[in-house]
């Protein structure tokens, strides 16, 4: 059990994650959802005691990180896979990184062999792949055979297989009634694998709920339509309640309003439809719109979502 | 190397012993003797210590010795009572150059920590930095130490033994020369750990090295260009000066005994390591 209240960081000027307070419950995945620069990695960083918040305070099993009477056992994390000595084989990587939780040395090889680096365990891990470094340090936040895992960005960079095995990973060590905290910048990486959410945008926390509510409250369908009278449409559209917008080329996206109602309007007001289809928003499309106030840096080119009516706050 | 299609295996042995008092001191030194002992860069300088002390002190030895054979005799007589009094200093004089060997091993073995990374991982698995630092700078002091005795020691004997070919050297049983020897092992372990101080101050290794270089080597050069009467008062206080004391030999009135001298470079290099660790504490990582 991870708990923040009130966490605050600034670096100078920047207010890097601005009175944070949640709860990382146990024995569930929680995704960590939010743009780059959102303060996930900050708040990762709180939690372990890397970095001193500025005001609040933020707990691990009801006690400060730093006080833990065996870190390792308690917490694994991989913030940074890079964060290793390259000129140090991954095997003494390993060992220096145990004893300092007086684990034993055998915890090395058991763990070595769970990530598949056996072979490689006496190689300097300068030469390793992402992949490759990914599993190290993977590897490395297992040693204690820890209840919390923290995982910052796990997949990124990583190819398909890559991706595929840390995900099966983050299920497996779920399964085993483990808690597991991810990070990601991605929603359709959380998906599937996440029990519950925590979005973050610009350092405060935009949405707390379980994947569920999210699909619940952010799935809203839309209809697609072709028509050579967008006018006539968007005028018999509005009048039954729904709302249209043209997303160009001629198509338009209907809101509030079914495949069918829309089909009957347009059959009764003469309305010629050359293409009616269902559309489902998608998840990365409601949790871009959910921090799309909160990016930092908004990209020059005015992109869908900025004309689309924004759908925030209804799980905030 | 390949590490295709690996599956997901059990990640749950549940084989550790269960868990017994707290991690403390005892684990964090054996973290760090396996830091030391694991990366290169620690045998290359350790030997480069040992190969450039003892190098330079038998080169000197032997040019003193040359010199010596090659005087008339009546100049050799009035010259030997002042050689055998600087015989062992010189065997020792390596060690100018053997102090900036382990201010690099010494600022290495904390910067390096920081230029890789390793630091973030570390204090994730070993967050009370207090004792973090402590286990570091312990490890690192006890092989320098241990290093720079041997260092030390074969250095007088290599020395002794080619001043010995002209009968100008000193024997280990006069006075003093046994805390020279000793004194040149403290010596460079002190160099070692006020540079691993300077090391957790600047956590860059570059700065690091530069800010001991300028300490150790360049002060004791600028020193040299003071009007007397100010040399008179800080010549002592560089700390060349102050440490060399113990074993250079040196009778000079403005100089500290050798022991004071000692004990005032110990004290440059214990606020090195109390402002390092403050800062290391206090600091984000």
């Amino acid at each position: 059990m991870i708990e923040a209240r009130g966490l605050t960081k600034r670096y100078g000027d920047t207010l890097a994650v601005d009175d944070l307070t949640f709860s990382v419950e146990p024995g569930k995945i929680t995704g960590f959802l939010g743009p780059n620069g959102a303060g996930k990695t900050t708040s990762m960083r709180l939690i372990l005691g890397l970095d001193h918040p500025t005001s609040g305070t933020v707990t691990v099993n009801g006690k400060p990180f730093a006080e833990l009477a065996h870190p390792m056992r308690e917490v694994g994390a991989l913030l940074d896979a890079k964060a290793v000595h390259g000129g140090r084989s991954a095997y003494n990587h390993l060992l220096c990184l145990a004893e300092t939780n007086n684990l034993p040395r055998r915890r090395v090889d058991e763990v070595l062999a769970m990530v598949g680096l056996t072979e490689v365990a006496g190689k300097r891990s300068k030469g390793f792949s992402l992949g490759m470094g990914q599993r190290l340090g993977i590897a490395a936040a297992l040693l204690g055979d820890p209840a919390i895992l923290m995982f910052d960005e796990p997949v990124n960079g990583l190819d398909p297989e890559g991706i595929l095995w840390i995900r099966n990973l983050m299920k497996a060590l779920a399964a085993e009634g483990r808690t597991i905290f991810v990070s990601s910048h991605l929603m359709s990486e959380m998906e599937h694998t996440a029990d519950h959410l925590l979005v973050i945008g610009r350092g405060r926390i935009i949405s707390d709920c379980t994947v569920a509510e999210f699909i619940a409250a952010n799935s809203r369908q839309s209809v697609r339509v072709r028509t050579p009278q967008p006018g006539e449409l968007a005028r018999v559209v509005a009048a039954a309640g729904g709302s249209v917008h043209e997303d160009g080329d001629g198509l338009m996206v209907v809101q509030g309003l079914d495949v069918t109602q829309v089909g009957d309007l347009a059959f009764e007001n003469a309305v010629r439809l050359h293409e009616l289809a269902p559309a489902q928003a998608s998840l990365e499309q409601a949790f871009m719109e959910l921090t799309a106030s909160s990016v930092q840096f908004h990209a020059g080119v005015p992109t869908e979502r900025d004309r689309e009516p924004a759908i925030a706050g209804k799980v905030a | 190397m390949t590490t295709t299609a690996l599956p997901v295996r059990q990640t749950s042995h549940s084989t550790l012993p269960a868990a017994r008092g707290r991690a403390g001191f005892g684990g964090a030194v054996r973290s760090e003797l396996t830091k030391i002992r694991s990366v290169r860069s620690t045998y290359w300088s350790l030997i480069a210590l040992v190969v450039v002390t003892i190098g330079i002190g038998a080169l000197f030895a032997f040019g003193k010795a040359q010199n010596f054979s090659q005087m008339p005799p009546f100049a050799q007589a009035h010259a030997r009572a002042q050689d055998i009094s600087q015989a062992t200093a010189q065997s020792l004089f390596g060690l100018i150059l053997g102090q900036l060997v382990i201010a690099v091993l010494g600022a290495l073995t904390i910067t390096s920590e920081y230029s890789t990374g390793m630091m973030r991982t570390s204090l994730t698995v070993m967050p009370r930095r207090g004792v973090s630092l402590a286990a570091k700078a312990v490890v690192f002091g006890t092989i320098a130490l241990v290093v720079g005795l041997i260092t030390s020691f074969v250095s007088y004997f290599v020395g002794q033994a080619i001043l010995s070919t002209q009968h100008i050297n000193s024997s280990i049983g006069q006075p003093g020369v046994l805390r020279a020897v000793i004194g040149g092992g403290l010596f460079l372990a002190v160099c070692g750990l006020l540079s691993f101080g300077l090391g957790a101050i600047l956590r860059h290794t570059a700065g690091a090295i530069t800010a001991s270089i300028g300490l150790l080597f360049v002060l004791f050069i600028l020193s040299g260009f003071l009007p007397y009467n100010w040399a008179v008062h800080i010549d002592k206080w560089i700390p060349f000066n102050a440490g060399g004391a113990i074993w250079e030999n040196q009778s000079g009135t403005a100089m500290f005994s050798p022991w004071a001298g000692f004990a005032v470079f110990c004290g440059y290099a214990a606020i090195a390591l109390v402002a390092g660790l403050l800062l290391f504490r206090k600091r984000d990582a």
